[in-house]
């Protein structure tokens, strides 16, 4: 596979890398209907970012990477449903130390195996979560789900309004720092190390690399990342659901990272976009077949085009200014 | 003490059953990724599809029960095998992550068709009177259909263990799981071998499926929700291996059967438990290789 994004690589912004956030502004702007829609968008594709980090470049294949989300979404709409604790930062602060802990603790044993016992349990962690979460109804709201959060105004100032601006800006500032700790850890030699694990973990073990310790960074630090962006979901959602948790929203989130580009950084952006708009529009028609069509997407994506969509408009962009 | 002495007895009894269910759904899985190093994940697929088979064989089209179950082998047996020729084969040496996207695409795709053709619903079974009630074994009653479950599975286990370990395609078998480039130096032609035992793989689970549908209902989420079962089987027994996921899917049928039983409040959680604490012990299974 072709990875362009790398320490190797020129670590300085390249215009296109503008683009997102142009695109994320306009949309503010231009599309006030499409904001709630927006902010799910956002929050998946902090959710896919976390994602990559760890399958992308770490090549860690987790089944169970909802686990994490599942719990900062919880924390989130426990604290403020229960505990009366409506502080946005407070609760953003908890989700993540809540998903990074569960991170650290899970990777700690998941770590050790590979294959498929470590995928077995990776599914085996967030199939735990949902249980707990399915059985502690007084806590959790078991399957009817938590509703009754409340988000005060970030800062003391900015109120969550019924339009999904604050929302929308909310979670936009948080996919920005995000993508931004992300760029970061995969320019720096750390990342580097982890390119390496990926493509020789053998090797990296014989150059005295800490393998497993490096393998366990990345993932508590991934695991922080999507329990923020569960917390995110809760925020603008004000509902906590089970299917946060489980096999199918972690399988739907590999769906949109394959379908963007694996391993890319931006196909975590293309991804969640291109996914989450068709289901919006295909998904309320026609379940089954929207279901069936991510399935062979899945399947045609990987028999014939493993780059995702960045992977074919790169071999496009290659082939015109072969060309000319 | 009579009424321990007797809840034991039935734990055991049901928990039997169910581990027999999830073996013989498991041992093609289990061999399939010793054999092949393929993670498939679809596995359980072909269980959720040897359900629907026998289902709609008995209550649609009034089929005589012992042809049900030949036709969910029969038939999954042989979709399997257009399914390896056509998509599996291109993706033996491609990586795990591929394998993984690949098999969950299939998952997807099978529980919209599920949904589209049966609904959400439960399918019941509709069992012939003859495997219906309960059978009068040492002064205790037990349901008939179970005795028949476990009677049938280790029926069909012997069969399948002495294909594999006094047969001449066994040994075959055998030879490819140990070291595949050496069975195919001395002439064995690994690519048949490989669609023969998928099929026969495939073909066992949805038998198991078919002969499970009473325990593990058959729904179009099956594929999702008994996965993880099934990859504890293989990885808690070691895949590749025959005795390995026997031993652990009695363990688990019991074990499962017991919490539900004594402990329904905790649900899966100490089946989870026990599956992390013994792979950390063994990484590679109980009976597996370690690599």
């Amino acid at each position: 596979m072709n990875h362009p994004v790398g320490y190797a690589a020129d670590s300085r912004l390249r215009w296109t890398e503008y683009l997102p956030w142009i695109v994320a502004i306009a949309v503010f702007f231009l599309l006030p209907n499409y904001l709630s829609l927006g902010a799910r968008v956002l929050t998946f594709i902090l959710f896919a970012l976390s994602l990559d980090l760890i399958v992308g470049y770490a090549g860690i294949v987790t089944l169970g990477h909802a686990a994490f989300f599942g719990t900062g979404a919880y924390v989130a709409g426990i604290l403020s449903a229960k505990l009366g604790l409506a502080d946005p930062i407070l609760q953003l602060l908890a989700g993540a130390s809540a998903a990074g802990l569960l991170g650290l603790v899970t990777g700690a044993v998941i770590l050790r195996t590979h294959g498929l016992a470590q995928l077995m349990l990776t599914l085996a962690v967030a199939a735990v979560c949902l249980e707990i979460a399915n059985k502690a109804t007084p806590v959790t709201g078991g399957a009817d789900g938590l509703s009754g959060v409340t988000v005060a105004a970030i800062f003391g100032q900015f109120r969550f309004d019924m339009y999904g601006r604050t929302a929308y800006l909310w979670c936009l500032a948080l996919v920005f720092a995000g993508w931004w700790l992300v760029r970061r850890l995969i320019y720096s030699p750390f990342g580097a190390s982890l390119t390496g694990i990926r493509e020789n973990r053998l090797r990296m073990q014989s150059i005295g690399a800490p393998v497993y310790l490096r393998l366990l960074t990345v993932y508590t630090i991934a695991a922080a990342i999507a329990g923020v962006a569960g917390v995110l979901l809760t925020q603008t959602n004000q509902f906590v659901g089970l299917n946060v948790l489980g096999f199918e929203p972690s399988g739907e989130l590999l769906v949109m990272l394959i379908l963007g580009g694996v391993g890319r950084l931006y196909g975590a952006f293309v991804g969640p976009l291109v996914f989450l708009i068709a289901q919006d529009y295909l998904a309320r028609q026609f379940p089954e077949y929207w279901y069936f069509g991510i399935g062979l997407i899945l399947v045609l994506v990987v028999l014939f085009a493993r780059g995702g969509i960045l992977g074919i408009s790169d071999a496009l962009l290659r082939r015109v200014r072969g060309r000319t | 003490m009579d009424a321990l002495l007797s809840s034991l007895v039935s734990v055991a009894f049901h928990g039997v059953a169910y581990g027999m269910i999830l073996y013989v759904i498991s041992v093609g899985l289990s061999v399939t990724m010793g054999l092949m190093g393929f993670t498939n994940l679809a596995h359980g697929v072909f269980a959720m599809a040897g359900g629907y088979i026998l289902v709609s064989a008995l209550s649609r089209f009034d089929l005589p029960f012992p042809l049900a179950l030949a036709l969910s082998f029969v038939l999954v047996a042989a979709v399997s095998v257009v399914l390896e020729r056509l998509l599996y084969a291109r993706l033996y040496g491609a990586s795990e992550l591929e394998q993984v996207l690949f098999t969950i695409g299939l998952i997807f795709m099978s529980v919209a068709v599920a949904r589209m053709i049966f609904g959400t619903l439960q399918q019941p079974v509709e069992l012939p009177e003859s495997l219906k009630g309960p059978l009068a074994l040492f002064g205790r009653e037990f349901p008939i259909y179970r005795v028949f479950l476990i009677v049938f599975s280790s029926s069909m286990i012997a069969v399948l263990w002495f294909g594999v370990e006094r047969t001449l395609w066994g040994a075959m078998v055998r030879a490819a799981v140990d070291n595949r480039a050496m069975a195919q130096a001395i002439g064995i032609n690994t690519k048949r071998l490989f669609t023969i035992t998928f099929a026969v793989g495939s073909g066992l689970a949805g038998l198991g499926g078919a002969l499970g549908a009473e325990i593990i209902a058959i729904q179009p989420t099956y594929p999702f929700e008994q996965l993880v079962y099934f990859l504890i089987v293989v990885s808690v027994g070691g895949m590749g291996s025959l005795r390995g996921p026997f031993v652990a899917a009695l363990l688990i049928g019991v074990t499962d059967t017991a919490c539900k039983y004594w402990l329904p409040q905790f649900g899966a959680f100490f089946i989870y438990v026990a599956t992390i604490g013994l792979l950390l012990w063994r990484p590679a299974g109980l009976f597996g290789k370690s690599a």
